[in-house]
């Protein structure tokens, strides 16, 4: 056993691995010879430049943030909800069948379209509990099964039957109606998402307060850690799985109501936006914490929405800012694990050395 | 009908190189879930680097250092640092996905080298068969090898046998003298090199060129395939040709039912989820003790160590 490390220990792989990644992103722009400090600025400048450009950002931070917060829960469970896009695409298509077909006006369309995209996505992401826990399909599988089967299903919607009058393009559907538009706030010259960045910020805080404050939540990670001993424990296992699946469905869909009636009004064969799968790296940098959930997926959405930028001002593909999240996340996974073995490996070298002086040759 | 049959073997025979290298490391325990990563990835670099040589060759070389570059880092976290093998292929998916976008940005449209077509004398003058099976070039004819060297190295040789033991009871074969990791990183690596070979593939042949949705979704459709193929390389190799029959009839469908190409290549993901069903369904499994050669045909169930680490102790 090595002793616990200390905070220093702990955060400073994450902090390396984080330098390391912005000097590869410096690397790379400089191998296409483009101006790293300078494209920074322009990310930055992107992102929070003016009210217009912030209020963007936080736009795209809303759905970011509610498929974090549910991915939370399902990882805690054990669980790698790669379903979740099925899941966002599913919620979307429920709230646009809302915004479609009932009348009304926005005080009632808007919580119904959040309510449609709760039971779209957490049927979907039941669903996928059911093929586990019942047809013992491997979630991973049976997710990335149903993202697919999610994605179809909005494109044959969009081209088939809600196709726009007369042209059958992958384009999107009509704009719904003006009612199921998403209110916003006039402040600092500009409009603001105020309603689903208080629904976010209330998804996020509840998730934390669940796993952490509920006899529920402190069961839900006992099944996540060892879901034999749980049982044995008496536990039902499988109906904390499927309320998981359940709560993460439920947080993609409304993620996805979002994409659909504050963002762009329509249904398009994208709906997601990649926010789902973006999720997953969200979570996997925020060790599962619902805490740092907020901070970083601000910080993912800023590099997101700055990166446009330097397809306008350098020319630069804007991939880039994919490239240097996908990165961070990467370097921190490895540098975590590689700060552990490099550890282990001197202990277990030190040790060796006290009980094996002559140094016979084992292999390790 | 000959050149209907023949555009499903050309258009299947990338998607076979990288079924069949997945299919070798998870048999040997390993889950490589970079797929749509490493595969878009390595079909830029083969085209970006046969351009800039022009040479094919080159570019098939290179594109199977990126490939296995992508395995061995999955082997590297796995089997050293004992991380989560879906946590770093997922995250190297993405990142190879973006990676691929933004190198290969200033090639879009660029044309550039094509593998040569080559019909194998003599083979090729056959009727019907002939112009099915032989009227293509050598990345086609490899896939076939492809798919009967995975098989006879399964099935009929020692270290297939020992490959097949270190997927399912790593300690079982390491008690026998086996070196488990060693022989993961061998074949996680070898894998992803094959995975690297249907880049190149994609962008020197199928379809020829690079842009961002060349191989679009082909990585996860492929691991579908493994799946449903349930790790046997015959029936993973029909998944090919199935997925490629679907391809090529979305494509002459096109006039007619305009959606179809769009919904059609989703059909894979489906019938996964069917096969995992029906894999470990108790019905099945009653019908399979009492007909045994039935499982051979129609279902397996996963490598047993899948995904884990094997540690001695």
């Amino acid at each position: 056993m090595t002793a616990s490390p200390s905070w220093v220990q702990r955060t400073s792989p994450t902090v390396i691995a984080v330098a390391v990644a912005f000097a590869f992103a410096a690397g790379l722009l400089w191998l296409i010879d483009a101006p790293p400090l300078e494209a920074f600025r322009l990310v930055l400048d992107g992102a929070f430049g003016s009210t217009d450009r912030a209020s963007a950002t936080l736009l795209a931070w809303v759905p970011l943030v509610l498929a974090s917060a549910g991915l939370v829960v399902t990882f805690n469970a054990g669980l790698w909800n790669i379903g979740v896009e099925g899941q966002i695409v599913m919620g979307a298509i429920a709230a646009a069948l809302v915004a479609r077909i009932v009348p009304g006006p926005t005080a009632a369309l808007i919580p119904l379209a959040i309510v449609a995209g709760v039971i779209g996505g957490g049927l979907w992401a039941l669903l996928a509990g059911v093929l586990k826990t019942r047809f013992q399909v491997n979630e991973i599988f049976g997710g990335l099964g149903l993202d697919f089967v999610a994605a179809g299903f909005a494109i044959y919607l969009v081209i088939g039957p809600w196709a726009r009058e007369g042209t059958a393009s992958t384009s999107g559907t009509d704009l719904f109606r003006d009612e199921t538009y998403m209110p916003t706030v006039e402040a600092f010259g500009t409009t603001w998402p105020l309603i689903p960045i208080l629904i976010a910020l209330i998804a996020v805080v509840g998730v934390y307060f669940l796993l952490r404050g509920t006899l529920f939540g402190l069961r839900l990670k006992a099944v996540g850690k060892s879901p034999t001993s749980a049982f044995l424990l008496g536990i039902p296992t499988n109906r904390y799985l499927l309320s998981a699946f359940l709560i993460g469905g439920a947080l993609a869909g409304i993620a996805g109501s979002m994409q659909a009636v504050a963002f762009h009004h329509k249904l398009v064969p994208a709906i997601s936006g990649g926010y789902g799968f973006l999720g997953i790296l969200v979570v996997l940098l925020a060790g599962f914490d619902a805490k740092w959930i907020a901070p970083i997926a601000l910080f993912f959405t800023m590099i997101a929405t700055g990166s446009t930028q330097l397809d306008l001002r350098l020319g630069l593909d804007s991939a880039i800012g994919d490239v240097v999240q996908g990165q961070i996340v990467l370097f921190v996974v490895l540098g975590g694990g590689l700060a552990l073995w490099l550890r282990n490996r001197s202990a277990s070298r030190r040790r060796k050395a006290v009980e094996v002086p002559s140094g016979e040759g084992q292999e390790e | 009908m000959e050149a209907t049959l023949a555009s499903i073997i050309s258009a299947a025979a990338p998607l076979v190189y990288a079924t069949m290298g997945e299919t070798i490391t998870e048999k040997s325990g390993v889950i490589n879930l970079s797929l749509e990563g490493s595969l878009r990835f390595s079909a830029m670099v083969a085209f970006v680097i046969a351009f800039r040589a022009e040479n094919v060759a080159v570019g098939f070389a290179i594109a199977m250092l990126a490939g296995a570059a992508f395995a061995a880092i999955i082997a590297f976290a796995s089997i050293e640092l004992k991380l989560n093998q879906i946590a770093v292929g997922f995250v190297l998916a993405l990142f190879g996905i973006a990676l691929a976008s933004f190198l290969g940005d200033n090639f879009v449209g660029e044309r550039g080298q094509a593998v040569p077509h080559w019909p194998i004398p003599g083979l090729s003058e056959i009727p019907f068969l002939g112009k099915v099976l032989f009227s293509h070039n050598l990345m086609v004819y490899g896939s076939f090898v492809a798919i009967a060297a995975t098989w006879w190295h399964f099935y009929r040789t020692r270290p297939g046998l020992n490959l097949q033991g270190i997927g399912e009871r790593p300690e079982a074969a390491f008690a026998r003298g086996i070196n488990v990791n060693k022989m993961r990183y061998f074949y996680t690596i070898l894998g992803g090199a094959m995975v690297g070979i249907a880049g190149a593939a994609y962008s020197l042949d199928v379809k020829l060129g690079w842009r961002e949705t060349l191989t679009l979704n082909l990585g996860w459709i492929a691991l579908a395939i493994v799946i449903f193929g349930g790790w046997h390389p015959l029936r993973v190799a029909f998944g090919c040709y199935f997925f490629g029959a679907l391809q090529v009839a979305a494509l002459q469908l096109q006039d007619v039912f305009p959606g179809l190409s769009q919904v059609l290549p989703i059909a894979p993901f489906p019938l996964m989820i069917v096969a995992l069903m029906v894999v470990y369904s108790s019905s099945f499994g009653r019908l399979s003790d009492r007909y045994p050669k039935a499982r051979n045909l129609f279902a397996s169930a996963a490598p047993g160590a899948i995904g884990t680490v094997f540690e001695r102790e």
